[in-house]
């Protein structure tokens, strides 16, 4: 396997400011919107690697958050609704030298693209995926979208939303993703640490992001986004670390058969039998499990699910076309020939 | 090999033909597209000029001995030209009841029947609902009936091999082309060579392959089965290096080559439609020329990923149905307006819908010029022949990078998987199409067009200096940010229209066969060239004043299209659809073109053309 490490990416010149990374449009998103902390924090990341800046890529669809290339002063392509995974596949793999970005919906990549975010995972294509989740439509202002809540009243669910929401982390870890993590936009110090990771990882990195939509869903992750409640209500995710949450971190994660509960103890002595963090593990089994805590009475997880090295699309097919060179010819006249009835 | 008999051993009297049309039917099990390639192979290497008309069922193994479940395979070979695969077979070998049942009714009277009347029991004369047997009843006395114990006697050419009946029993389609390649004079070294490199990892089974052949051959030489056999001249041709090609295969090659052109790595995705597949399947096994193929997860996808290669440096391109053009129309019209060269090729077939997957039709065009929302025009090309699919496919490359735009091939299923000899060009001798040069980066702005072609720059991620973000918004002009100003929407959409048009003077002027004025124009476009060429030399042959066209640019129309129409009285334009060329130039030029139109899933036999231009001339249409 080829290692298409980040550090022999070439660079150029000194390590530019995230100022750099900012283009000249005026961002155009809501007062208040969730996405420009994202943003703040892509630039500054951007900023720390040792990448030029025309090495970037930034792809999207359609969607509020999916004006996100606009704004980086890197190449970047605005497409269709749905479609931004294929189309930064084409351009990850014609090109793997570059470093390829999609910033995407929860309406986006999982509605209208839902195809592509299972396939795109699946094949481990070397893609940094952003997907902002608001768990509403706020470009056609104010719709359910895939992970809005059971009961939600929205303009077109006036009597409440009768569809059960998929869970993004869920169906990422289900489609094999080799990277998955999840953060607050409003928890600067955490989505640094998640977008540095993705930045590096090989492969699919998906990073889900809990971000507010003020204008058509304000406070869609309030428990988890006031400062007086939060650290009741999420657990930070460490490799290798057991599972301990709460203001006083007096409070543990462990297994009662297949199902998560929360233990609580006197702080400092947290009791043996704690759910011990593996992001590495080859068996996407316990980040599954803890992708569906969510869901229950226990706090919700942030950090880095699972990260595990894979091939990656574009270096087994640079690998098949070696191999085919080794054993085929390599001209084009000598195929143009080539036929089993040859010539006459 | 030493029982391999040479035409000058021969005892029997050999009478010369100008032309033969070979129909071999059967079930969809029984190899009947393979025999007829073989025999394709074979008369191609004989020298004759061919065209071929693989016909099978939807179904991948219909019910034994049904009628729905008939795969035909047709080759018409000549010592002139062959501009069709026949309009009536001379021979119709059937395999069992229901391919004749399906078959005899397309058979010229006198015509050639050759039976496998082993298959030919109650059972199966039951399903092609036949109450008694026609090899028996005399009720195909109109033809030269000649039954042949086919599974028998395959059965005791292989007696002694360690084989199951069932495998016994499928190499009776060799025993059947033995027959055949002595009737017609074909030599069997490369079909036998075929047989033993397919199958190589079942040796017993190259074994019976090949003595089931053998076999046929000398069962006709020996019996006096047909009294004689006969041969076709080679048909006088260009020299050089000649291959039979289908028109998938040779869109693949086609794209192949335009890589090479262009000095740009190929980007193929694909999803599997029929009949476009082969497309895929083809360019599939070419890594060892670079080549990035893509089986996406539907027809969406496909295009995109093509989009992104194109958006990343690479000749993207896409082929498909028109039931995947559909999906894809979105997806083109993004193209059209980040002006990124892409190439969609369209093997159209029987729609709408599912319609009729495994058939030929041209009933896209109007899809082509049309179908997507927006002020969203593109070129359109269609290849006439399967080898003018290779140009054709060069030359949408072509075009696509020197405009900056999506460009559509027209093909379809009757050129897809037809056939027909294909020289091979030298491929150092063609000319080559690099990207235009970028400005300094500096001078650089996304949307600043070149003033003769438009076209804007082709910049790439990874150039330093040249990075700008392109999208479905409207964008400004020249500087390429967002615009929704209403003025500028305008220019723009005025502007990708002039783009457009101006590939009208890429086009060559049009070729007319016969006067250059006079009585009756036929026009045709795609894959009609073949029958309408043919009908058309007949008619000259008999002095009969018509001429004929062929379009190969359907977007934009070649410049003197309208001028050439014009001196004609009658204009007859043969579509295989209900008539949407023309709508096209009656819509183009205000004159009153008459349709011959067809929707049958076939393509049109040289008679119908013959006739509808005579109905004309006599001024009964």
């Amino acid at each position: 396997m080829h290692d298409h490490g980040l550090e022999k990416l070439p660079g150029s010149g000194p390590l530019p400011d995230s100022r750099k990374f900012s283009s000249d449009q005026m961002v155009r998103w809501c007062p208040g919107c969730g996405d420009f902390a994202v943003l703040a924090v892509v630039q500054k990341v951007l900023a720390s690697l040792d990448i030029s800046r025309e090495k970037y890529a930034f792809i999207s669809g359609i969607g509020c958050s999916s004006r996100f290339p606009y704004y980086m002063n890197t190449y970047g392509f605005h497409s269709i609704h749905g479609r931004a995974l294929p189309i930064a596949t084409g351009v990850k793999c014609a090109n793997p030298e570059l470093q390829v970005w999609v910033a995407t919906g929860d309406g986006d990549a999982l509605s209208i693209g839902g195809n592509h975010f299972i396939h795109t995972l699946r094949r481990n294509v070397d893609l940094k995926v952003i997907l902002f989740n608001n768990r509403i439509y706020g470009l056609t202002k104010g719709q359910i979208s895939p992970t809005s809540e059971f009961g939600k009243k929205t303009k077109s669910t006036p009597w409440g939303s009768i569809e059960y929401p998929i869970n993004p982390v869920t169906m990422a870890l289900a489609s094999e993703a080799t990277f998955v993590a999840r953060g607050i936009a409003a928890d600067v110090p955490g989505m640094t640490e998640i977008i540095t990771r993705a930045a590096k990882h090989h492969g699919t990195a998906f990073v889900e992001v809990f971000q507010n939509c003020v204008v058509f869903n304000n406070g869609a992750w309030k428990e988890v986004e006031d400062k007086a409640t939060r650290e009741e209500r999420v657990v930070r995710l460490q490799h290798g670390k057991p599972l301990i949450f709460g203001k006083e971190m007096n409070k543990g994660i462990r297994l009662r058969g297949m199902d998560p509960e929360v233990v609580e103890f006197l702080p400092g002595q947290p009791p043996k039998d704690l759910m011990v963090h593996d992001e590495k593990a080859e068996s996407p089994h316990g980040a599954y499990l803890l992708s569906k805590m969510s869901e229950t009475a226990c706090p919700i997880p942030l950090g880095v699910f699972r990260a595990v090295r894979q091939p990656t699309l574009h270096e087994l097919m640079e690998e098949q076309i070696i191999k085919a060179r080794q054993s085929a010819p390599t001209d084009l006249q000598t195929v143009l020939n080539a036929s089993e009835e040859g010539g006459a | 090999m030493n029982k391999l008999k040479t035409a000058k051993s021969r005892q029997q009297p050999a009478e010369e033909l100008e032309s033969v049309t070979i129909r071999f039917a059967g079930d969809s099990g029984d190899g009947i597209q393979l025999t007829g390639a073989q025999f394709s192979t074979a008369t191609g290497i004989a020298g004759n000029d061919l065209s071929t008309f693989p016909d099978y069922p939807a179904d991948i193994r219909a019910p034994m001995g049904s009628l729905f479940g008939v795969s035909g395979y047709q080759i018409h070979f000549s010592s002139g030209r062959a501009f069709t695969p026949g309009d009536s077979p001379d021979v119709l070998v059937a395999m069992n009841p229901a391919a004749l049942k399906v078959n005899v009714k397309d058979l010229r009277k006198g015509g050639l029947l050759i039976a496998n009347s082993d298959a030919f029991s109650l059972q199966n004369l039951a399903k092609a609902a036949y109450t008694s047997n026609p090899l028996e009843d005399g009720s195909l006395s109109e033809f030269r009936l000649i039954p042949v114990e086919l599974s028998r006697r395959t059965g005791e050419a292989l007696q002694g091999m360690p084989l199951t009946k069932p495998q016994v029993e499928r190499c009776k389609n060799f025993y059947a082309l033995g027959m055949m390649y002595w009737l017609y004079d074909r030599p069997m070294e490369g079909t036998l060579k075929w047989i033993e490199s397919k199958f190589k990892k079942t040796p017993a089974m190259a074994e019976a392959n090949k003595k089931a052949l053998l076999a046929g051959n000398a069962f006709a030489e020996t019996t006096e089965l047909f009294g004689q056999y006969y041969r076709v001249k080679k048909a006088p041709a260009e020299p050089g290096t000649y291959r039979n090609i289908t028109g998938n295969e040779a869109v693949a090659l086609g794209l192949l080559t335009a890589s090479h052109l262009s000095g740009l790595q190929l980007w193929y995705g694909s999803y599997p439609i029929t009949p476009a597949s082969e497309i895929l399947h083809e360019l599939s096994h070419y890594k060892n020329l670079g080549v990035k193929t893509f089986q996406a997860e539907d027809e969406i996808a496909a295009i995109c990923s093509s989009i992104g290669a194109a958006f990343a440096g690479s000749l993207g391109t896409t082929g498909t149905s028109g039931p995947g053009v559909s999906l894809k129309s979105e997806a083109l019209g993004l193209a059209a307006i980040v002006e990124l060269p892409l190439v969609i090729v369209n093997i159209q077939r029987g729609g709408p819908s599912t319609g009729l997957p495994t058939k030929t039709e041209q009933s896209d065009l109007f899809q082509a010029l049309y179908g997507r929302h927006g002020e969203c025009p593109m070129p359109v090309l269609a290849a006439a022949t399967p080898g003018d699919c290779f140009r054709m496919a060069i030359e949408a490359c072509r075009i696509a990078i020197k405009y900056m735009t999506p460009v559509l091939l027209l093909s379809d299923g009757f050129l897809g998987i037809g056939s027909e000899p294909w020289r091979v060009p030298d491929a150092s001798k063609l000319p080559q199409f690099p990207p235009p040069k970028l400005p300094a980066p500096e001078k650089f702005k996304p949307y600043q067009r070149d003033p003769q072609t438009l076209a804007r720059p082709w910049a790439l991620p990874g150039m330093s200096g040249y990075e700008h973000r392109v999208g479905g918004l409207e964008k400004a002009d020249v500087t390429g940010t967002v615009s929704y100003d209403p003025e500028n929407h305008e220019r723009m959409c005025r502007l990708r229209q002039a783009k457009i048009d101006k590939v009208a003077s890429e086009i060559p002027p049009i070729e007319v066969l016969g006067p250059t004025r006079g009585k009756v124009l036929v026009l045709g476009w795609g894959s009609t060239y073949g029958a309408i060429t043919a009908a058309v030399s007949r008619l000259q042959a008999k002095g009969e004043p018509v001429a004929c066209a062929h379009l190969r640019y359907l977007n934009p129309l070649p410049s003197d299209l309208g001028q050439v129409l014009s001196r004609y009285e009658r204009v007859l334009v043969p579509e295989l659809n209900l008539g949407q060329l023309v709508h096209v130039l009656r819509d183009r030029y205000l004159l009153d073109v008459q349709g011959l139109n067809k929707v049958k899933g076939q393509s049109f036999k040289v008679a119908e053309i013959d006739s509808a231009v005579m109905a004309l001339l006599a001024g009964r249409a």
